[in-house]
């Protein structure tokens, strides 16, 4: 008997975007308030983990072709990059720098060094995650 | 502020992630690896050299300036101990390009190879005990992989041996660190050592002493806590086998020598004679363990016991001469430890098998080796001019002036029964009648032997330049025996 999912995936694909948007957000919200790169990554990693889940991991895969491993190394680099740019300056290492400037269509806005710092967490929670469990789950043994 | 001192522990961390990137190429991951280390090497004496000029070098990370940041620090002790340790990371490099598999390559060997020389620089460089911690678990997850790497019945079964030891020891890291800061309020060495210092060193704070040493004896294979080590460094490959006596058990001794003679110094005689008594149970137990036993790397594996015994004592001894000694010591072994394991890959290489009863006779076909192999050993022994002679004499000349001559007895034993399993070792492998078949007689040595020659040349050097190496060791010691200079670099007072 051929089983049909339809109940599931249509409600995914509302709930998957739903969760990665708010992953989003609360990458952005880190600063100052609950959030920041590491809770975002764990999120969208769980968004996508629920698209691995419902669909099939092998048609995931040919819409999504990434290597998690290579995701974990440019979030390292970028990581260790921020920590590096203060280098140029001639401060010492992971010095965080932070100003205000004006930024079209969204006015005055804090700029920081820490942000790429999160964006690197945020690759390198999704890059272990997913890596992790889609290696169990692609184990034929 | 120098960030010069930071390039031992970011290149490495760096160039490892880099080398992720590049998986599938492993020529490309050894040229990078290679030229990488070789730097390393070349930084680590340029910061001695700064350090020796113009004294303890700092960098606030972040530009927050302790204690509420973080701080790296570079002292004549742990300079010294970078370049040791790049020295053994350039050379294992070169060797495990000639002995590694592809297979092994091709999951990630040279990152991990990296992030673990991030690890130990780290430890030996941080000023910040909470930090140490961080750099403790950075070198050993990297060295979880590397040990289990290539995923044998026997690595899997003794690796997870070793990871549960190790997991266990750092519980309790954290515990001690939570009490110390509980007590003193601070993370950052030097302020916990000043604070400890007018806080007067007893009840709990000794107890805390005992944990701290507990945890860094296990990590260094202290007496009674060194069982997991012969065991989990038989499986891996020669090439690694050969970092890890070399290194990881010298993070632990670092780490011990570091705490008690900067913050846990106000009470040596009970401290002090606590590590002397465990020196000489180590040395004892560990050298027995080596006699009995008929495997190459499993002699080896013992003999890094009974020598972290000898570093042990002359922390005990606590003076000058003694410490010295020590440090002296530490040097001899990161080069000698790691020249006898390449010596063991090598003859593995040849003959297929580390058990000494199946070798014979490899004099006649390999004469080089085989002599380089007696001089090493020799030197490992303590047989003068050799460096593991004046170390030695220099730790049980101050434990005769101190009147403790049974430690010293003990010690001259072990150095005998050191010298009875290296010959040991010798007659099996390279006296007899020659048991070398076909192909085996044939095995290009040069390619082999070239990794180790620098350490058998260092082993010698050492042994012959001993009066400028062992004055810088005293300069060495008389730093770490004033605790305020360091204190006074890092908070700047």
């Amino acid at each position: 008997m051929k089983t049909n999912y339809v109940m599931l995936h249509t409600i995914t694909r509302i709930v998957a975007l739903i969760v990665l948007s708010f992953s989003v957000y609360l990458f952005f919200a880190g600063h100052y308030t609950p959030g920041g790169g590491f809770i975002g990554g764990l999120m969208f990693a769980c968004g996508l983990l629920l698209l691995y889940l419902s669909f099939d991991l092998n048609k995931i895969t040919t819409v999504l072709p990434i290597d998690f491993e290579k995701v974990i190394a440019i979030g390292l680099l970028i990581g260790i990059g921020t920590g590096l740019n203060s280098l140029l300056f001639g401060d010492p290492f992971l010095t965080m720098y932070f100003d205000y400037y004006d930024v079209w269509l969204l006015g005055e806005v804090g700029l920081t060094t820490t942000t790429p710092f999160a964006i690197a967490i945020f690759l390198v929670v999704v890059g272990v995650a997913l890596l992790t469990i889609l290696t169990i789950a692609g184990d034929e043994a | 502020m120098n960030n010069l001192l930071l390039v031992p522990v970011v290149a490495p961390f760096l160039i490892g992630t880099i080398l992720i990137l590049f998986k599938n190429h492993h020529r490309t991951q050894r040229v990078i690896s290679a030229v990488t280390a070789i730097i390393m090497l070349v930084f680590a004496f340029y910061i001695t050299y700064e350090v020796y000029v113009n004294g303890i070098q700092t960098v606030e990370l972040g530009t927050w300036v302790p204690p509420f940041g973080i701080v790296l620090v570079a002292d004549l002790f742990a300079s010294l101990m970078v370049i040791l340790s790049s020295i053994v990371g350039v050379v294992c490099l070169f060797f495990a390009f000639q002995t590694i598999s592809p297979e092994r390559e091709k999951f990630f060997f040279y990152p991990f190879y990296m992030f673990l020389l991030a690890g130990v620089h780290g430890a030996f460089l941080t000023g910040d005990l909470f930090n140490l911690f961080v750099f403790f678990e950075v070198m050993l997850i990297a060295s979880y992989i590397l040990i289990v790497h290539g995923g044998t019945k026997y690595q899997l079964r003794e690796s997870f041996k070793y990871v549960v030891i190790n997991v266990f020891a750092s519980i309790f890291f954290i515990v001690g660190i939570a009490y110390i800061y509980g007590i003193t309020g601070t993370l950052n060495m030097a302020q916990i050592a000043e604070r400890v210092g007018e806080l007067e060193q007893t009840g709990v704070l000794n107890a805390i002493a005992v944990l701290f040493l507990l945890v860094f004896g296990m990590k260094g294979a202290l007496f009674p806590l060194y069982f997991w080590l012969p065991n989990s460094y038989f499986g891996p490959p020669s090439a690694i086998a050969a970092l890890f006596g070399g290194l990881l058990t010298k993070v632990g001794i670092y780490a011990i020598i570091r705490t008690f003679t900067l913050i846990f110094t106000h009470d040596p005689g009970f401290t002090h004679n606590l590590i002397l008594f465990l020196a000489g149970g180590t040395m004892f137990f560990g050298v027995l363990g080596a006699v009995a036993q008929f495997d190459f790397k499993r002699i080896l594996s013992y003999h890094i016991i009974s020598q972290v015994g000898y570093m042990a004592l002359g922390l005990g001894l606590y003076s000058q001469l003694a410490i010295a000694g020590a440090i002296y010591y530490i040097a001899h072994h990161i080069i000698v430890k790691p020249a006898l394991f390449l010596f063991c890959g090598a003859t593995e290489k040849i003959t297929g098998t580390t058990d000494l009863k199946k070798m014979s006779g490899l004099l006649k076909t390999y004469p080089v080796l085989g002599w380089l192999f007696l001089v090493t050993a020799i030197s490992l022994a303590g047989i003068p001019p050799l460096s593991g002679f004046f170390s030695k004499f220099a730790l049980i000349l101050d434990g005769i002036d101190q009147g403790r001559y049974f430690i010293v007895f003990i010690s001259l034993l072990v150095g005998i029964l050191t010298l009875f399993s290296m010959m040991k070792i010798f007659i099996y492998v390279f006296w007899g009648e020659e048991s070398l078949k076909g192909e085996q007689r044939r095995q290009p040595l040069m390619p082999l032997l070239m990794p180790i020659l620098p350490l058998v040349a260092l082993t010698v050097i050492l042994g012959f330049g001993a009066e400028p190496i062992f004055s810088f060791s005293m300069d060495v010691a008389n730093e770490l025996l004033e605790p305020a200079n360091y204190i006074n670099a890092v908070l700047k007072e």
